[in-house]
């Protein structure tokens, strides 16, 4: 390590040094999300900021760069904040980013952090007045006297300039960590979820929020769960669900009641009992839920596995995917290193025929839900050049039968994880987070969905 | 045997970690602290359940106000949430049990909390003090009930600085195992 003799990342070091092995925390990547067109992708990390990256569009004289995404602009989205009431800290991790539908020329992005929700106005700023009566063009006032005729000010070109601006801060609505937030269809209102607490709002309205659901028991020594996602659904604007840690999704329809504390279904698989183990409940909590673009399914993550569920079927999952079933013998020292309460998100393709979620070693996966084929793939530097195909790799049990390239589960790298990824609405591209870096793949052969 | 040194193991983790998040930067995490207390739980059932097929007679629980007192971790209470009230703990016992008189408890808590955190030192957090006490029976708990650490409880009081209403501070048992 030379002479840096301090090994330990301080949070006010902004950089990466890639001569050294060690990320600073503020750099960490906490969420990935496209917009409804897939044109822009924004990120956010751990120091608060949201960077969003834009399409280049295709062009014919440079073929190469046809589709790439570049920086588009960055801002600072929470600081850190310090509650005195409770002499807490809050995190300025930024938690979740979800975009608004497209209205005008701008465009509008929610962003969350533990405590404060904030809707961000992104804008392009391409031309300027020039030619005013009062002021001269570098902006100082003239002198009346001078001025001999009118003139209109035109709007001339100037080098692109992008402006994010706060519209809204929608803030103190939230006792416990805000875990998800969700644009409802009807492009009005939004809802945000917390542990126990599930708050709706309107986007023009910072005031107040409705609660819609609140599952904080009278006593809380009597908490057994809490909810760890929720989300909209993508047509019916009465209609969410909300996953809790025990496993369980609940689907709650806003028509039936002010408080949505009584579900319309809940979706549950019961447990298997030769299966039970010390940790059987931390496996079981479900990270991430995500409803399908037909609104049919519903896909959730828990530690082991990724669940596709049909809304029509409530008492066991339509699909169970094995994500790294190898790591279930290793659960007592992944519960040690604090691993198995890592939460991994998920994601559908466009057309809800493969979905995709990360694992450790900078591996994710993808499994075809209809060849019921799947592929392991890797996230790093090393693997990836510019344009390079993706090579599928293989975890092999230890002990078990090695063939070339497979990697064992003991040499797996546990801090090197990807827990956030994101799939184009339309088009095979998924941007994955891994740590402090963002990998964007293509596949340039099935470019359309099918 | 391997069931029981385990269980002992993952309870200390458990411990560990739920102490070494109170100071962890945005607070205590609830999902955590939950998740957390379900494994102790989960793993103090298991180790008792061998312990009670192994030995047929388990130390009583006569000197266990004392030694609970020193041996806790810090932030964590010793508490009884049953009937047996001994001595000094007489009167935390009686708080516990008023649960309807909710307002009265934000008067006694403050005083139990900075009492107890008085008595313990830094080396009541070494895992090391667990093997040297001993076993404890669980009387009158039901299984349903989720005995959480007073580091879940203690985040709720923190956290109640909004519209929530005070809970009162339940006090709860660390279980010294040997």
């Amino acid at each position: 390590m030379g002479e840096d003799t301090d090994a330990t990342p301080t949070l006010n070091h902004r950089g990466f040094l890639p001569d050294h092995n060690y990320v600073t925390e503020a750099d960490i990547i906490s969420t990935v999300e496209f917009n409804h067109t897939g044109e822009l992708l924004a990120t956010g990390d751990k120091g608060g900021r949201v960077v969003i990256f834009q399409r280049e569009p295709e062009s014919k004289t440079e073929p190469f760069s046809q589709g790439e995404y570049n920086v588009y602009s960055t801002f600072q989205s929470h600081e850190p904040e310090f509650d005195y009431l409770k002499s807490l800290e809050i995190e300025e991790k930024i938690n979740k980013i979800r975009w608004l539908p497209q209205q005008n020329a701008a465009h509008f992005l929610l962003s969350t952090n533990d405590k404060t929700i904030k809707l961000w106005k992104v804008s392009e700023r391409d031309k300027r007045p020039e030619g005013y009566n009062l002021k001269d063009e570098e902006g100082r006032i003239k002198d009346v006297s001078t001025v001999t005729s009118l003139q209109v000010p035109v709007l001339m070109p100037m080098d692109l300039m992008v402006e994010v601006s706060p519209r809204r801060v929608f803030a103190n609505a939230h006792t416990y960590h805000v875990n998800s937030i969700s644009v409802n269809s009807d492009y009005e209102t939004y809802m945000s979820a917390d542990d126990l607490r599930i708050n709706l709002w309107h986007l023009d309205i910072t005031d107040r929020s409705f609660n819609i659901v609140d599952i904080k028991p009278a006593n809380m020594e009597d908490l057994t769960e809490v909810i760890t996602a929720a989300e909209f659904h993508p047509h019916h604007c009465n209609l969410f669900v909300y996953s809790s840690s025990k496993g369980t999704l609940r689907l709650c329809d806003m028509r039936e009641a002010a408080l949505c504390d009584k579900h319309s279904k809940l979706f549950e698989e019961p447990e298997d009992p030769s299966a039970r183990s010390f940790f059987s409940e931390i496996i079981s909590s479900v990270s991430d839920v995500k409803f399908s673009h037909s609104g049919r399914y519903l896909l959730t993550r828990d530690y082991l596995t990724a669940k596709v569920w049909d809304l029509n079927m409530e008492s066991k999952p339509l699909e169970t995917y094995q994500v790294h079933d190898y790591l279930r013998s290793k659960l007592c020292s992944l519960y040690e290193n604090d691993c198995i309460f890592d939460k991994f998100e998920c994601a559908w393709n466009g057309s809800d025929s493969v979905i995709m979620t990360g694992a450790y070693n900078n591996f994710f996966r993808m499994f075809d839900r209809n060849t019921k084929r799947d592929v392991t793939l890797e996230a790093s530097r090393e693997s990836s050049k510019p344009r390079a195909v993706l090579k599928p790799r293989r975890v092999c049990a230890a002990g078990g039968k090695r063939r070339k390239d497979d990697i064992s589960v003991d040499s797996l790298d546990f801090t090197k994880k990807i827990l956030h990824t994101a799939w184009h609405p339309n088009e095979n591209i998924i941007a994955i987070a891994a740590t402090n870096n963002l990998y964007i793949f293509q596949d340039k052969l099935n470019s359309e969905m099918h | 045997m391997e069931v029981t040194a385990e269980a002992k193991r993952i309870m200390v983790v458990a411990l560990g970690k739920l102490y070494s998040s109170r100071s962890q930067r945005g607070g205590l995490r609830l999902h955590r602290s939950l998740l957390l207390t379900m494994v102790m739980k989960s793993a103090r059932d298991i180790y008792h359940a061998a312990q009670a097929t192994e030995d047929c007679g388990v130390p009583g629980s006569d000197q266990r106000p004392p030694t609970q007192e020193e041996s806790s971790e810090p932030g964590l209470q010793a508490p009884l949430p049953q009937e047996d009230a001994v001595g000094p703990l007489t009167e935390l016992h009686h708080g516990a049990h008023r649960r309807s008189g909710a307002e009265n408890k934000e008067n006694l808590s403050p005083r139990v909390r900075t009492q107890s955190r008085k008595r313990r030192g830094k080396t009541a957090a070494e895992p090391d003090f667990l093997p040297c006490k001993k076993a404890r029976l669980e009387q009158g708990l039901s299984g349903p009930a989720l005995v959480l650490s007073s580091v879940l409880v203690d985040y709720v009081n923190c956290s109640s600085g909004l519209a929530v209403p005070p809970t009162p501070l339940p006090l709860h048992r660390v279980v010294a195992v040997c």
